[in-house]
């Protein structure tokens, strides 16, 4: 029986949804339906789209939203907030060791193969100290709850995590759509995010920068999937969307092209994977990116955020490691705990997952938004044979994880309240102090016992409440 | 503002106003169409000679009305197609989109792929539907601009994009009528001449502007000034290169420098100032239109190095 996080099993109301239970029960389904088609219109409208790769149809498809909030207790947040703050201290504390002296692996804590033979790691980085020692600058961490006190990470974002427009934007369409839910002023607000955003941009300013931090957001351009999201927080932050085509580099500057010649940038929150960044440093093949805007950053001449190399701290292999690094950096028990995980790199590991894969969840080390995984009690006999032979071909590239039972959160059904499985995805800024809005992002599966919430994969999204008190 | 911005915003405005003049154009082919004796003409035909889409209609014969709305209105490879003016103004605005408000967004995004997939025959049904409604989304989206958005440089080189592209529509146009029939110097003696000279006006929308500025007689001389050096019509050349003029101006001090795209400018300017009183008219129209053309195209190739588009 997943945990239900509206109703306890005697059929109790839990106290933090008392208001959103009352609303519901006000508005009756039949209304709920209706402020929905309404609701739907207005992101229709506004273009909040979310392209999904590789399915056809629509490019612009819309991601489904749903009215029913999600709503976390004051003392639950208290506690969701002291673990993520204590995990973006320790990845960020990572990355700056393994591009520096590696003083976990030598301690022996982490193998060190799985450090420098990884693919996201970039001997380029080593021995550079970015400003602040920041490398990731915004950490999306994922994370499921699987009881009433049980919250455990699914997984660290430390790239360029997206859905922070999600989450400002379904609270801006619920308080449009139902003033009175929040008149009573029991939901912290979260519409201070862009402005911390660009505080903690600033921070990092490169050695070279005089004056106020000219600040821009780097996108490949409006054909990403993400390209509402950048549009989105450039707007709210006052900055310039930037594509590569915009900028250049000449001695030891980044500068943007503009109407009345070029002018200096400072900070760039990039939207760019490590890859397409700058195709002398990286893929030389890259149409995309900034010829020479590596060599600028390491010269102190620009600040990109994140860090190239930084997605070695949210790799699938290395995520294992999370708790020790908590340990080994600052000296504390992990709030959050990691979900259990089978690496099938090593020979246990392997043996024990090609033992129960009907039972687990296998995931490809490097693979991100829901594709290419395997739900064991989902898949049938023929999926698995077919998986566990991908997974003997290539051990190292697989993880395994016990099935979880996800908690479920109220959904909007054809003819009543239904539970649905849910994730969350709160965001926490790093710059010169850490900082974090007091909500996220919720993903919802919104088919009948599915899992999967990747709104890749046909999930939804809902506001996410902190209350108050 | 970054270059690309600018290039974007320009464009954004050109497709818009493209969109809607090329509206215009099948409106008045029709009207022409429907006069006696019009299938030995062929006026369909210089409908898309003027929009530079003949080679776009295959196989012999007249050009028909279907084939213009399937070429001017619903075919996607056409890039003067209606449907392609919309989707890529749409495209531009969505790579500036932070440069738009939310209500000129709106109305870019507002039913964009209205035309894909839309049948010839169901198209010319609801002609006149259709036609409306291009027109009102452009309406909407100037209005919205009108009152929401910045006057920053943005806002400026959208405006010399739609003015550029305004003018261009009238002097086709004109040039539509000039190959229809060529100009007659007297007063339009009322049957087919007087209602293709007509409709070129209500093209326009300005047979009733006309009247106030002209009195009742249609003149080839008259309908000409008007719209091509009247300075109070919204859609003369004239006006639109009164608006290019006081845009790059603006550009011109906030960027503290003049540029060739700002002789430019001027030299048409005067070449209308120099066709007043008939003037234009007696030293041939056709003429003056393609000069007109040439320059402005001119203008905007110049408008695109001097900003780094």
């Amino acid at each position: 029986m997943s945990f239900f996080e509206m109703q306890a099993p005697d059929g109790a109301i839990r106290a933090c949804y008392a208001e959103v239970k009352r609303w519901i029960d006000e508005t009756g389904i039949e209304g709920l339906h209706r402020r929905m088609d309404e609701a739907e219109a207005i992101f229709r409208r506004i273009g909040i789209t979310f392209a999904v790769y590789g399915e056809g149809g629509d490019p612009e498809r819309l991601i489904p939203f749903d009215l029913l909030p999600r709503v976390f207790s004051r003392l639950e947040w208290q506690r969701l907030e002291q673990g993520i703050r204590q995990r973006a201290q320790a990845l960020n504390a990572f990355l700056y060791d393994v591009y520096h002296r590696g003083e976990i692996l030598r301690a022996g804590h982490i193998p060190q193969e799985l450090v420098y033979l990884n693919p996201a790691f970039r001997p380029e980085m080593l021995g550079f100290d970015p400003p602040g020692r920041v490398y990731s600058h915004i950490v999306g961490i994922d994370i499921v709850r699987t009881g009433p006190e049980a919250f455990e990470v699914l997984e660290d974002n430390c790239r360029t995590p997206s859905g922070v427009s999600y989450m400002l934007e379904n609270r801006e369409i619920m308080t449009r759509m139902f003033p009175g839910l929040f008149a009573k002023g029991l939901v912290t607000p979260v519409d201070n995010y862009p402005a911390l955003l660009l505080k903690t941009l600033k921070e990092v300013a490169p050695p070279a920068c005089k004056g106020d931090p000219v600040v821009v957001l780097l996108t490949p351009g409006s054909l990403n999937s993400a390209y509402y999201e950048h549009s989105f927080l450039a707007d709210l932050m006052g900055i310039e969307l930037v594509e590569p085509m915009d900028l250049f580099v000449e001695n030891d500057r980044v500068w943007k092209k503009t109407t009345a010649g070029p002018r200096l940038v400072d900070v760039i929150y990039r939207r760019i994977d490590d890859d397409y960044l700058d195709p002398l440093a990286f893929r030389p093949d890259s149409l995309l990116g900034v010829p020479g805007l590596f060599h600028a950053y390491r010269a102190g001449g620009v600040t990109l955020c994140s860090a190239p190399g930084a997605g070695i701290a949210d790799d699938k292999a290395i995520y294992v490691y999370v708790p020790e690094m908590i340990r080994f950096y600052l000296g504390e028990e992990p709030i959050l705990a990691n979900i259990p995980t089978w690496q099938c790199g090593d020979a246990e590991g392997l043996a024990y997952v090609l033992a129960h894969l009907g039972e687990l969840v296998a995931k490809e080390v490097h693979g991100s938004g829901g594709y290419g995984m395997l739900i064991g009690p989902h898949a049938t006999k023929a999926e698995i044979a077919a998986y566990a032979d991908r997974i003997r071909a290539n051990p190292g590239g697989f993880i395994a994880q016990p099935t979880l039972e996800l908690s479920t959160v109220p959904t909007l059904g054809e003819t009543a309240v239904v539970q649905r499985h849910a994730d969350f995805r709160p965001f926490c800024l790093v710059g010169e102090q850490m900082r974090l809005v007091p909500g996220g992002l919720t993903r919802v599966a919104l088919t009948e016992g599915s899992l999967v919430v990747n709104s890749s994969q046909g999930g939804g999204v809902k506001d996410t409440w902190v209350l108050r008190s | 503002m970054l270059s690309r911005t600018a290039a974007n915003l320009f464009w954004m405005a050109r497709y818009l106003e493209r969109a809607e003049s090329t509206a215009r154009l099948i409106t008045m082919g029709q009207r022409m169409a429907v006069l006696p004796g019009s299938a030995y003409r062929d006026e369909w035909r210089s409908v898309l000679r003027v929009t530079g889409c003949e080679s776009f209609h295959t196989g012999g014969g007249p050009v028909t009305e279907e084939d213009v709305v399937r070429i001017l209105l619903l075919d996607p490879d056409n890039p003067a197609s209606i449907q392609s003016c919309l989707v890529r103004a749409r495209a531009n605005g969505r790579s500036v989109r932070t440069k738009l408000t939310q209500e000129m967004w709106e109305a870019l995004n507002l039913s964009w792929r209205r035309f894909e997939g839309y049948d010839v025959g169901q198209a010319r049904a609801e002609l006149p539907t259709l036609i409306d409604w291009v027109k009102t989304r452009a309406c909407v989206f100037r209005g919205a601009a009108e009152t929401g958005m910045m006057r920053h440089a943005g806002h400026d080189f959208m405006r010399i994009g739609g003015a550029i592209e305004r003018a261009q529509m009238t002097l086709r146009l004109l040039d539509v009528k000039y190959y229809v029939l060529l100009p007659e110097t007297d007063v339009v003696g009322g049957g087919r001449d007087h209602y293709q000279w007509t409709s070129v006006l209500h093209a326009l929308s300005g047979s009733r502007a006309y009247h106030h500025v002209y009195g009742g007689v249609h003149t080839p001389a008259n309908i000409s000034d008007f719209l091509m050096i009247n300075r109070t019509f919204p859609r003369s050349v004239a006006y639109c290169v009164d608006q290019m003029r006081s845009h790059l101006e603006r550009l011109a001090m906030e960027h503290g420098t003049l540029a060739t795209c700002h002789k430019t400018v001027d030299e048409i300017f005067e070449l209308l100032l120099n066709g007043q009183d008939g003037a234009i008219f007696q030293r041939g129209l056709h003429e003056s239109v393609q000069l007109c053309l040439k320059l402005t195209n001119r203008l905007a190739d110049e408008i695109a190095d001097s900003y780094y588009f």
